[in-house]
């Protein structure tokens, strides 16, 4: 088991790749998990995040065999409550 | 399936929203709209049920195209059905504003000189 990581529009574009399986091991937070993808940056400010499909925040859990999910701002720019 | 429970809708609220062939000043000639299989149509499910808690409508149906669409073809579809005109009215824009900010939904578009992803809603005005 693992972690399914998967990229939507614009952020796709930028990352170069659809999706990604991670090792569960020492990830615990959606930020844990943009930290192993994105080359240690932080997670940029506008981009989105869900896990199984719910809209999440950076300090949102993760467990193994989650999906987490990262994205643009949908349709435009109204910023999802954190 | 409206007609079964007799005829106790009094109105019926609808919005469509079709592509424009212009947006921030460039014209645009496609458009190619990207989901998220399976969290967008969770919700979409999810602002009908928000707006179901708030008016009470017989009904609501809302429909959302993806892939390619050119200007003029219809995108969304609102519709709501209540026994009166108030609750139709605003229940159908509550859903059509909750989906625009909150179903994961985007925009690539196709202008004259390359693509383009769409950064911004309008505001509606």
């Amino acid at each position: 088991m693992s972690i399914r990581v998967r990229y939507f529009a614009s952020l796709r574009d930028r990352m170069g790749r659809v999706e990604e399986t991670l090792a569960a091991e020492g990830l615990a937070t959606v930020s844990d998990v943009w930290k192993a993808v994105g080359e240690g940056k932080p997670l940029p400010e506008q981009i989105l995040c869900a896990v199984n499909m719910d809209y999440a925040d950076p300090d949102s859990p993760v467990k193994d065999g989650d999906e987490v999910a990262f994205f643009p701002p949908v349709t435009g720019g109204q910023q999802r409550a954190r | 399936m409206l007609q079964q429970r007799g005829v106790s809708f009094g109105a019926t609220a609808s919005f469509v929203g079709t592509m424009r062939d212009f947006n921030e000043g460039d014209p645009v000639r496609k458009m190619v709209l990207e989901h998220y299989p399976g969290m967008t149509e969770r919700h979409l499910e999810l602002i009908v049920e928000t707006a179901r808690r708030r008016w009470k409508f017989l009904d609501a149906l809302v429909i959302h195209r993806t892939g390619e669409v050119e200007p003029g073809d219809p995108i969304v579809l609102v519709a709501v059905w209540t026994a009166h005109r108030g609750a139709a009215f605003d229940a159908c824009r509550e859903m059509i504003e909750a989906l625009k900010s909150e179903a994961p939904l985007w925009k690539k578009e196709t202008l004259d000189d390359g693509e383009r992803w769409v950064e911004k809603n309008t505001s509606g005005y």
